[in-house]
């Protein structure tokens, strides 16, 4: 029975092989095929490629039937691969390489009534070998990666039963040994459960973090009007790194302790809930009467017209803009041609 | 002489108590802490030892880093917390993030004007990878999907919104609610839709289509095509980016018809 099976295809070939037995080995020409057809899965059924073939030629190749009622062959994938090979076939269907092509070595059976594929077993075992030995790495990669996840739950869990224990003994615990239990914490990437803050906040290390940040940004934030965007702050920061890099929650850590470290810089949230650097230099209400005056001789103002005059991002702009309608220097016009801000009229006239 | 309260004898008084205080309360958090430091240590040389065999692995294979990124959110650990952590650290998995955030971060500035800060998952996939060039590893669009979360944080608007079976990238602080969400999710087999095509699929008032479709286009997310024959379409250039005109220059006022 021609049960199991590897399937091969060449240029001007269609080759099975038995699996068990390698000397038994069946090929159709390209060319004898008509058409084929995908038969999808179901239950109970594996996925198959129905191959429509010409009526065989006289002088064909003795094969495994002398003869058939059928027209066509049916190749049923059990594990799977019908896709690909399916796209495959199509396109060497297509194609039609074997009208150019000279065929390469010449496979004639000795023997009566068997087909002999000599060239094709040394390539098939090798293909089988590197299978092997990939298989064999991601599975031991994959059983590796199961190891250490077990051990890392085991963490998880000591670290929760640490933190019910400080729950108990509310206050007993030191402060030294809360920025101890906070770093472990960072070690593993777990969310302190005790006060369910977001990962590492308050630790050495974003204490560090922060001092670096303003030395680091003291130049660009001069050299960009004294306010930037975090999301600018973390790309250029990131850039200059090149390696060993900050993630977004570092940055956003390490900036809240900005202001109570005292340091020049602080951290802003807008109520849109954008999120800037300002140098402590920086007055970003005094700006807004600079942005009325700017306004004001254009007669109106969208945030990109803005944006450009001024030589900022069109997000900072917009922050700026709804700042001053907010405090009332400006009044909005929100059409569909976009959001366009005039002097506030009602305030001065009134 | 002895004063009340004050002077050598009452701080070594104080911190003895406090000593006493501490040692009954704290013992047994001291233990635990010590275990922790402990196995803190052993897992570190277990994470080395797994990032010497694998770390290859993590950078090169986009199904390895889900199977990895899974387990650890199936255990309740988060390995691109910080670059201080462990896992950023040995595995290096924390610098391929955090640095896909920053080109994540870039292709959406550059493509603002165009898109009005939306753009599919497909689309910023393709565009990060240009921008990585040829010799990069491979980024998958989970990848994606895990960075864009971590970048939430900023405070920048990132988002992601489900439209027929993938996804949308926003990346600006636009508010974009259920109503705003849904008609998105229509618009995506065309690239545009109708007024009239949300009364029929969706049964809202006319008000109700008019309100969201002008919120989108204030935003730059839609542009109008006023012209179209049977009644005006509201187009989305993040669902057709192949379709764009000229380009304008980055940060210009999105303006309206571009039929």
């Amino acid at each position: 029975m021609l049960d199991c099976g590897v399937l091969l295809l060449s240029t001007h070939r269609l080759i099975w092989r038995d699996q068990k037995n390698h000397e038994c080995c069946i090929a159709v020409p390209l060319s004898q095929i008509v058409f084929i057809e995908e038969q999808a899965a179901g239950i109970g059924k594996s996925a198959k490629i129905v191959v429509h073939l010409h009526p065989a030629s006289s002088n064909k190749d003795p094969g495994p039937f002398q003869s058939s009622k059928y027209s066509y062959v049916k190749l049923s994938f059990k594990e799977h691969g019908q896709i690909e090979f399916y796209r495959r076939l199509s396109e060497e269907i297509t194609q039609r390489r074997w009208e150019s092509m000279p065929t390469g070595q010449a496979i004639r059976s000795p023997l009566p009534g068997r087909i002999r594929a000599v060239g094709i077993v040394g390539i098939e075992r090798k293909l089988e070998e590197k299978r092997k030995e990939t298989d064999k790495n991601i599975s031991e990669a994959f059983e590796d990666l199961s190891k250490l996840m077990e051990k890392a739950k085991e963490m998880v869990e000591l670290s929760k039963s640490i933190a019910n224990k400080i729950k108990e003994k509310q206050g007993d615990i030191t402060e030294d040994e809360t920025i101890r239990f906070k770093s472990y914490l960072l070690s593993m990437g777990i969310a302190n459960p005790v006060t369910r803050e977001t990962y590492g906040s308050g630790t050495q290390y974003h204490m560090q973090l922060a001092k670096q940040l303003a030395g680091i940004l003291q130049t660009p934030l001069e050299e960009r009007g004294g306010i930037m965007s975090l999301t600018e702050v973390y790309c250029l920061v990131n850039r200059a790194r090149g390696l060993e890099l900050l993630s977004p929650e570092d940055l956003v850590n390490a900036c809240k302790m900005l202001e109570s470290l005292k340091l020049p810089l602080r951290l802003r949230i807008f109520d849109s809930g954008v999120m800037v650097i300002e140098l402590q230099s920086h007055n970003e209400e005094e700006m807004v009467a600079a942005a009325l005056e700017t306004v004001s001789e254009k007669g109106s103002l969208t945030a990109d017209e803005f944006a450009k005059l001024v030589g900022m991002s069109v997000l900072l702009a917009k922050e700026r803009l709804l700042l001053a309608e907010k405090m009332g220097h400006l009044c909005r016009d929100d059409s569909v041609e976009g959001l366009r801000f005039y002097p506030n009229l009602f305030l001065t006239q009134s | 002489m002895h004063r009340r309260g004050v002077g050598a004898g009452a701080i070594a008084r104080k911190k003895l108590t406090e000593a006493k205080y501490k040692e009954r309360g704290t013992v047994l958090a001291e233990d635990q802490l010590a275990q922790m430091s402990k196995q803190l240590e052993t897992f570190r040389t277990h994470l080395e030892a797994f990032a010497s065999k694998h770390k290859q692995e993590i950078r090169k294979s986009p199904e390895f880093r889900l199977q990895f990124q899974d387990m650890c959110a199936t255990i309740g650990v988060d390995p691109l917390a910080s670059g201080k952590g462990f896992w950023a650290e040995m595995l290096g998995v924390g610098d391929f993030y955090y640095e896909l955030g920053v080109q994540i971060i870039e292709v959406c500035l550059a493509l603002k004007h165009r898109n009005g800060g939306l753009i599919t998952l497909e689309e910023l996939q393709q565009q990060v990878l240009k921008g990585r060039g040829k010799f990069a590893q491979d980024v998958s669009q989970d990848d994606l999907l895990r960075a864009i979360k971590k970048l939430k944080v900023l405070g920048n608007g990132f988002g992601i919104i489900p439209v027929g079976g993938t996804f949308l990238v926003q990346s600006v602080p636009a508010e974009l609610n259920m109503d705003h969400t849904v008609v998105l999710q229509l618009a995506e087999k065309k690239g545009f839709v109708t007024v009239g095509e949300i009364r029929t699929s969706l049964k809202w008032e006319t008000e109700r289509a008019k309100q969201v479709l002008d919120h989108l286009l204030r935003e730059g997310m839609a542009w109008l095509d006023a012209q179209a024959p049977a009644e005006p379409q509201f187009w989305f250039p993040a669902l057709f980016p192949e379709l764009h005109g000229q380009d304008g220059a980055p940060e210009a006022a999105p303006g309206n018809a571009e039929p």
